[in-house]
């Protein structure tokens, strides 16, 4: 059984005159790693956006883990571009959030949740620093920390690393993906960046077009664990032409 | 304490060459009837200290109390309502901000009329200058909270109650500071303008009995005292401030 399933999807911004996802319907497999991508404005975090559901569709129906999301709570982990995390709140604090929200935890018990979660991103003793003091990287890892307290099996991560500088971003992607190998969840990565795409994903979701009425599936033939060196390997460098051949074609310059 | 000396010394330098400018330009006119030195005024200060501290001192600050605590209430109550209600919102703002085109100080005399020489001609007085910048102030501060974590507490399953408390009220803790910090020095003159124009105790009132003895010195020490209370005062919100935001402005 997919644990995300979109059926005939639609939606159409108030502000335009055509639906930017028309009848879309893809699904995706538990524990799999996929990336989203597609130009800038293609309209890939509306599906994003759709899925959490601060946006509703105009027709059709999501399905996570067999259930329609509008009879739901709790089911995805959302992580936005920026890290969003509260200034005015200490990292462990940030972390409580959606602990706090969903209710049924002591103080105690939310405490030893984020101690666990934080000593899992490799931030042990960052719990009473203010977001302010941390690098870039760091303050990804306490946002990501804080998406998985969610507790969802499905988490949506939207460009987390895209205002990140070129080495720290690397260390993220393959520090994201020890951490996907080991906790089992199903991701969801939207990106821009074609070498982000190839490095993380068991197979790529392509938006060809805008409206988007299909996702193309390209599956990446490369094994995990990976590491940087595997994607010189000729398959993986033909992959990533063909990736920025269909990209490019949208571009209008 | 020391590096705050340090960052206040120009302030004090000049402060005292004004003090000094003073003193001499009385000492040559001489008229302490018009214009008292600084000295004189101090010294004055300190024939009256106990009608001062004890009689009008205490009774301004119980209009600048009052008048600032409803003042609060009310700013914050309206700020709240028109974040929440769209409607309230259109009709309130341009109410609120016309409401500051009235001279109070020139409509404070009907105060009087309507309201006697009791202490509440002078806290109306007080509340309607100081209102105005908590509402508008608090106001913004609720605006400012920002979409996006708004969101992303909605994806948590947040509800409405969540976000106020979580977001809004955050965002907004720094501007109501700001606004308090306005507001004091605004009500303290709020009472002494309702003292000038009529009462039988206050500051004010005080400054204003020693005009008609044309006591100048007299005149003026009751003013320094308002001045001086407005500054400890604010200095205690400035530290209340210290203590409960953590954070400022921009992340």
């Amino acid at each position: 059984m997919s644990i995300l399933e979109f059926e005939r999807v639609s939606y159409q911004y108030p502000s335009e005159d055509f639906d930017i996802i028309d009848q879309l319907s893809f699904s995706v497999e538990p524990g799999s790693f996929h990336c989203i991508i597609g130009v800038s404005g293609c309209g890939k975090s509306t599906i994003f956006r759709m899925t959490n559901g601060l946006l509703q569709p105009k027709g059709g129906t999501i399905r996570v883990g067999g259930v329609p999301i509008t009879e739901q709570k709790h089911y995805c982990g959302y992580m936005p571009q920026k890290d969003l995390l509260f200034p005015w709140r200490t990292i462990g604090e940030n972390l409580a959030l959606p602990l706090e929200i969903q209710g049924g935890t002591t103080k105690q018990e939310r405490r030893e949740l984020i101690d666990a979660a934080l000593a899992d991103v490799g931030l042990e003793g960052c719990r009473d620093k203010m977001p302010q003091e941390l690098s870039g990287g760091m303050r990804q890892r306490a946002a990501f920390a804080r998406t998985m307290l969610t507790g969802s099996d499905l988490l949506l991560l939207d460009e987390p690393f895209s205002a990140l500088d070129f080495l720290t971003r690397i260390s993220m992607q393959e520090w994201l993906l020890d951490q996907w190998q080991r906790h089992k969840k199903t991701i969801l990565f939207i990106t821009h960046d074609v070498e982000e795409a190839v490095f993380l994903s068991s197979s790529v979701l392509v938006v060809e077009s805008t409206p988007i009425r299909s996702l193309r599936e390209i599956p990446v033939p490369m094994d995990y664990p990976r590491t940087r060196q595997d994607l010189s390997q000729p398959e993986i460098v033909g992959l990533r032409e063909q990736l920025v051949d269909m990209l490019r074609k949208q571009v209008t310059p | 304490m020391k590096k705050a000396c340090k960052g206040n010394l120009p302030a004090l330098l000049f402060l005292f060459a004004l003090l000094m400018l003073w003193q001499l330009g009385a000492m040559k006119i001489d008229a302490s009837y018009i214009l008292p030195t600084p000295m004189q005024i101090l010294r004055k200060l300190w024939e009256l200290r106990v009608i001062l501290f004890t009689v009008h001192l205490p009774a301004t600050m119980e209009v600048t109390l009052i008048g600032l605590a409803i003042s609060l209430v009310l700013g914050l109550g309206l700020a709240v309502l028109m974040d929440v209600s769209p409607f309230w919102q259109k009709a309130l703002y341009p109410v609120v901000v016309a409401s500051q085109t009235i001279p109070t100080t020139t409509i404070a005399p009907l105060f009087v009329l309507w309201f006697g020489y009791g202490i509440w001609s002078k806290v109306l007085v007080t509340i309607l200058i100081t209102f105005f910048p908590i509402t508008i102030t608090v106001y913004d501060g609720l605006r400012s909270a920002k979409v996006e974590m708004a969101e992303l507490l909605l994806t948590y399953g947040a509800t409405k109650r969540d976000i106020y408390w979580k977001v809004k009220v955050p965002c907004a803790l720094p501007y109501f500071f700001s606004a308090v910090k306005m507001a004091v020095p605004m009500s303290i003159i709020g009472a002494a303008i309702g003292e000038w124009l009529g009462a039988q105790s206050g500051l004010g009132y005080f400054s204003r009995r020693m005009m008609t003895q044309l006591d100048g010195a007299g005149v003026f020490s009751p003013i320094v005292l308002l001045s001086v209370t407005a500054m400890v005062t604010v200095g205690i919100v400035s530290l209340l401030e210290k203590r409960l935001v953590r954070w400022r402005g921009e992340s």
